[in-house]
């Protein structure tokens, strides 16, 4: 005999009655074939977080995440796991940008990003803003194992608030472990809550903030320059273009962090960082 | 241990060299940022819950004992600017002087061989702390409060703030000063258990973007 699911399956795009969050986890691997084409022995996706190839076989290969209903709401825990194995390209994009949304608990909801990159592969990871929607409450992680000679493009955009309204909670803590050293770690605490955020040391009013990362040891021999972006290099305008720096890490890396008034400004200034890092 | 040897360690005349910083008020006041006793306290809040909390965690944690060239790597992956990655080791290295000076210590000499251009000033601070026979939790409230008394001292003389307001200004934040004392030396009592990625990272944006920009200038009052 066979048992009955307790959970029937349930079409895309809509979600269970239930009070609790929901628990998903999607996974990606990223392997080069023996003519050097990275293929993707394993792409899941799960819950909301559904993955979708696109392109064809390539040197690289390209995955989009599509969210396939709202999420994160309150007390939802989702994880994304990806690993590019040595000497494979993997490029990760995303179709829309993720809301963080209340659930109906009042529970936070979790959001577990786990990248690992190996020796001689690159990992360019590349998805929309994050937007967190009035009244939420979310705590990402962002974790990355790199190996010595591993590559790593990385952008991290966060809006506070849809058009016109307050923000929720946010926290994101972003570490990246460099053959088993960290490069980076950093956690940003914005909204209800949190003392101080949307002063002038921090934001200053602004409600886009990002960074953009590059490791690579290329920057080994070659540290990157420092350079000053939108209205901290001096250009000035009327309106409030946002400011941001590029700059290198203690290590092998460069990195932009910017703030700006909106996601439009923001990516304009992450834009030119992203150039001037690929121009070294 | 000494509750004196706290006011030592954390009075404004400790020659350490804080003095010739703003820790990023200079920076803030032109761009308007901060223009009276109010803006100042915002200014203050945003830096002690972020620059303040991460300096707390570290100075607690190099007092309770842990290796203080881990602890400099972590304060390394939290200063994603070079500019305040250089203020730091170079108040670290004046802080090393003044503290072997004053509460000489094997550990002190180490940390001053192993690091001679200098060791992020929260190590070195947390490091003097033990050696004056001080607990984590003091070492985090000598770190915790000198993250707004220095921008406060700076703010008087850029604006010429009345002294007065500027100290009430301090007086104001001195239950989040306490409260983020506290959670530095709890995050430093989790390091034995969970390693340096317990201890707070917290990031200030506006921070890191200004205090590189304000390195670049030609003529300025402070160093940082």
């Amino acid at each position: 005999m066979t048992l009955a699911l307790d959970t029937p399956a349930r079409p895309e795009g809509t979600r269970a009655p239930s009070a609790a969050g929901l628990r998903a986890t999607a996974r990606i691997l990223a392997r080069p074939d023996s003519v050097g084409l990275t293929r993707l022995p394993v792409l899941d996706g799960d819950g909301p977080l559904a993955l979708r190839r696109v392109g064809a076989p390539g040197r690289q290969a390209r995955v989009c995440v599509v969210g396939a209903m709202s999420a994160p709401l309150g007390g939802d825990r989702l994880g994304l796991d990806a690993t590019v194995e040595a000497g494979g390209a993997l490029c990760v994009t995303a179709a829309a940008a993720t809301v963080a949304l209340p659930g109906r608990t009042g529970e936070p909801a979790h959001y577990d990003v786990r990248l690992t990159v190996g020796d001689g592969a690159r990992l360019d990871w590349l998805p929309e803003p994050l937007i967190s929607a009035a009244g939420s409450d979310l705590r990402m992680t962002t974790t990355v194992e790199l190996a010595p000679t591993a590559r790593l493009v990385l952008r991290e955009e966060q809006v506070l608030g849809r058009s016109g309204e307050e923000t929720g909670a946010l926290r994101s803590r972003l570490t990246v472990r460099r053959a088993g050293r960290t490069l980076l770690d950093q956690e940003t605490a914005y909204g209800p809550g949190v003392p101080g955020w949307d002063g002038s040391a921090v934001l200053g009013g602004h409600r886009a903030v990002g960074q953009f990362l590059v490791v690579s040891p290329d920057f080994d021999d070659r540290p990157a320059d420092v350079r000053l972006l939108g209205a901290a290099a001096g250009e000035r305008s009327a309106a409030d273009e946002g400011q941001g720096v590029l700059a290198p890490l203690a290590g092998p890396a460069v990195l932009a962090t910017a703030v700006a008034p909106d996601a439009l400004r923001l990516r304009r200034l992450l834009d030119e960082a992203a150039r001037s890092a690929a121009a070294g | 241990m000494s509750r004196a040897a706290l006011l030592v360690l954390a009075d404004g005349r400790f020659p350490a060299g804080g003095h010739a910083h703003s820790g990023g008020a200079e920076p803030a006041v032109t761009a308007g940022r901060i223009t009276d006793a109010a803006t100042l306290e915002t200014f203050c809040r945003g830096r002690l819950h972020t620059a303040g909390l991460v300096a707390a965690g570290l100075a607690a944690a190099a007092a309770a004992g842990h290796d203080p060239l881990l602890l400099d790597d972590a304060a390394d992956a939290r200063t994603p600017v070079p500019a305040l990655r250089q203020v730091a080791r170079r108040l670290g290295r004046q802080m090393m002087r003044a503290a072997r000076a004053t509460w000489p210590s094997a550990a002190l000499d180490a940390l001053a061989a192993a690091r001679p251009r200098g060791a992020h000033q929260p190590v070195v601070l947390g490091l003097a702390a033990r050696s004056a026979g001080l607990a984590p939790l003091d070492a985090a409230h000598a770190a915790a409060y000198e993250s707004i008394s220095g921008p406060a001292g700076a703010a008087v003389r850029l604006l010429s703030l009345d002294p007065f307001d500027a100290t009430a200004v301090l007086a104001r934040l001195a239950a989040d000063v306490d409260r983020v004392a506290q959670q530095g030396a709890d995050a430093a009592e989790r390091v034995v258990a969970e390693g340096t990625d317990a201890l707070p990272a917290a990031s200030a944006p506006l921070l890191d973007i200004t205090a590189q920009q304000h390195a670049a200038w030609p003529v300025r009052l402070f160093a940082s």
